[in-house]
């Protein structure tokens, strides 16, 4: 068993594992390793925030209702807000500071939003931009949604019309209702 | 939150006997009910059994022509799986009408079975809630419940199981595979969730110490045409107010050959109709007879003060895919579903 906490290496300490609290674990955020010894209570968005002031993902419920922490986990949105970062032992993380490349030209994605003028607030945008960036990848994997046709055949890239977007983004809330812009700053990079 | 050790499981057997050791702990699949549940005491595991690196991450066909589902299979790698999509329609389209991109990245096919209720009662701790103390008393039942039980709740509670995956899984006759470290068994999954009676504290039949393994879809109902249908407050993102799972083949005559009906968030289980299905074994596949048979199942309906809604509304989605389903015949997957 690996998840040791605590001690540096494998164990076979079965009681020692289980009342450890902390484990250290190593993430790859925006190209960088960082090890860490965390409580095992920590959330990878708190993280993020806290430990290595990447402060661009956002905590709107904690409760995984809105969106606002979105974050590419091996390249799949999800939730950070929901997710132990000790679970992440090994995994690379982007946030919305990393989709730049390398010279700082912002994401496709970034610049949309800004001709777009997808956002009145903000707050959402940074999770909105990190699951377009995976909503993105799961269509052209052939990943269907709630309003793709059925009938539709599986493993082929699905095309996203405005309502496949607005399905697909159902997991980012908006406070401002920018939904509108927010689809045509999508439709405006596929 | 209070502190909590963890170890990532290597194997099946290592879990099993990390939750035999300790008796406060829990399986970790992607966390996004038991973490939540975390953060507002409900839960307060001493140590997570972290499963979800186990490698119980395909889908795959056996040799018998059924296909087996790992517990750790991701919600949408499993909606979008090819085998699923082509041969276990309602599953597919259930899955997707369930949560939010992102939670199906991480929700895991064995944390999508065990996840708790949505009662808001038992989500908050200054709360009598039977389920999550037991013999405090019921706050639903007389108070907020208007997303509560229709079918089968009993004086103890009145929660529904908010899974939309489950309901399909029911009306494709799947099983749940359930593994403790050294036996292994398998639970039909219309009989895997359990009514509350007067143990509302469990949900499903899963014993301590067991873990889910796999979910089996059977090769009799490979293929039949099948649709999940789900009313919500809002169009994505949002638990069903009801919703049905269904399974329909016609034979040449235009009879009812198989029916496989299940309702969602009408009970503290995905909802067989099973005397819906009997009367409707053989009988002419028209709108009539859909009408007739699920009438007489949603006779036992036992409508709360605030939820009769639901009774018209489930009445409804089930005819409509029902009828949609024969339209259909055999013919597989062209049922394009609008919510
Ligand atoms: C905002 C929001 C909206 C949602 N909307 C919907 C919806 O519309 N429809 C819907 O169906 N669901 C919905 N969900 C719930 C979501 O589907 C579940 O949270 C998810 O499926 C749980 O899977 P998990 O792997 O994250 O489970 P976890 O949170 O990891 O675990 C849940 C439970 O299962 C146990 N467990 C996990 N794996 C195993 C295993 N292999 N063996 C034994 N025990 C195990 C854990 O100990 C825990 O008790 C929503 C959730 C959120 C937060
Ligand atoms: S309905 Fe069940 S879960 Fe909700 S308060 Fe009553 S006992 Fe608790
Ligand atoms: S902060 Fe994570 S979903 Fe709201
Ligand atoms: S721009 Fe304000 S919440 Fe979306």
């Amino acid at each position: 068993m690996a998840g040791h906490p605590d001690k540096g290496g494998a164990t076979h300490d079965d009681s020692a594992r289980a009342t450890g609290h902390r484990s250290e674990v190593t993430l790859t955020v925006n190209g960088t390793p960082h090890t860490l010894l965390l409580d095992h209570r920590r959330v990878l968005l708190d993280v993020l925030r806290e430990d290595l002031d990447l402060t661009g993902s956002k905590k709107g419920c904690d409760h995984g209702q809105c969106g606002a922490c979105t974050v590419l986990v091996d390249g799949r949105r999800v939730n950070g807000c929901l997710l132990l970062a000790v679970t992440l032992d090994g995994s690379e993380v982007v946030t919305v500071e990393g989709l730049a490349d390398g010279t700082g030209e912002p994401h496709p994605l970034q610049k949309a939003f800004l001709d777009r003028d997808a956002f009145q607030c903000g707050y959402c945008t940074p999770g909105q931009i990190c699951s377009a960036v995976g909503m993105l990848a799961e269509a052209a994997a052939g990943h269907p949604s709630h309003v793709t046709d059925p009938a539709a055949p599986s493993g082929r890239p699905v095309r996203l019309d405005a309502a496949e977007i607005r399905e697909r983004l159902s997991g980012n809330l908006c406070r401002c209702g920018a939904y509108p812009h927010i689809v045509e700053a999508v439709e405006d990079v596929i | 939150m209070e502190p909590f050790g963890y170890v990532r499981a290597g194997t099946v057997r290592e879990a099993a006997e990390a939750l035999a050791e300790h008796p406060g702990a829990r399986c970790l699949g992607g966390g996004t009910n038991l973490v939540d549940l975390m953060k507002l005491g409900v839960e307060r595991p001493g140590l997570l059994v972290d499963v979800s690196r186990l490698p119980l991450d395909t889908v795959e066909e056996l040799p018998d022509g059924s296909v087996r589902v790992g517990a750790t299979v991701r919600n949408s790698d499993l909606a979008a799986h090819p085998l699923v999509r082509d041969r276990y329609a309602v599953l597919s389209q259930a899955l997707l009408a369930g949560a939010s991109g992102q939670l199906r990245n991480a929700a895991t096919t064995g944390g999508n079975l065990l996840q708790r209720t949505r009662c808001p009662h038992f989500q908050d701790l200054s709360k009598p809630c039977n389920k999550r103390t037991p013999g405090t008393g019921c706050a639903a039942r007389e108070g907020t419940h208007r997303d509560h039980a229709v079918l089968g709740h009993s004086e103890q509670c009145v929660a529904t199981h908010p899974s939309d995956m489950a309901v399909a899984l029911a009306a494709l006759d799947a099983r749940v595979e359930l593994d403790d470290g050294r036996t292994t068994r398998a639970v039909p999954a219309d009989r895997f969730h359990r009514l509350p009676g007067d143990q509302p504290e469990r949900d499903t039949e899963i014993r301590p110490g067991e873990l889910i393994t796999g979910v089996v879809l059977p090769a009799a109902t490979a293929s039949l045409p099948s649709a999940y249908r789900k009313a919500r407050d809002r169009a994505s993102y949002a638990f069903a107010l009801a919703s049905v799972a269904a399974v329909l083949s016609t034979a040449e005559d235009g009879t009812v050959a198989h029916v496989g009906l299940a309702f969602g968030a009408l009970a503290h289980k995905p909802w067989r109709a099973e005397r819906a299905e009997a009367a409707l074994r053989g009988a002419p596949a028209t709108e009539d007879a859909f009408a007739h048979a699920v009438e007489r199942e949603l006779q036992a309906a036992r409508p709360l003060r605030d939820n009769g809604y639901k009774v018209p509304l489930a009445r409804n989605l089930a005819v409509d895919v029902l009828t949609r389903l024969a339209a259909r015949r055999t013919r597989p997957g062209t049922l394009q579903e609008d919510s």
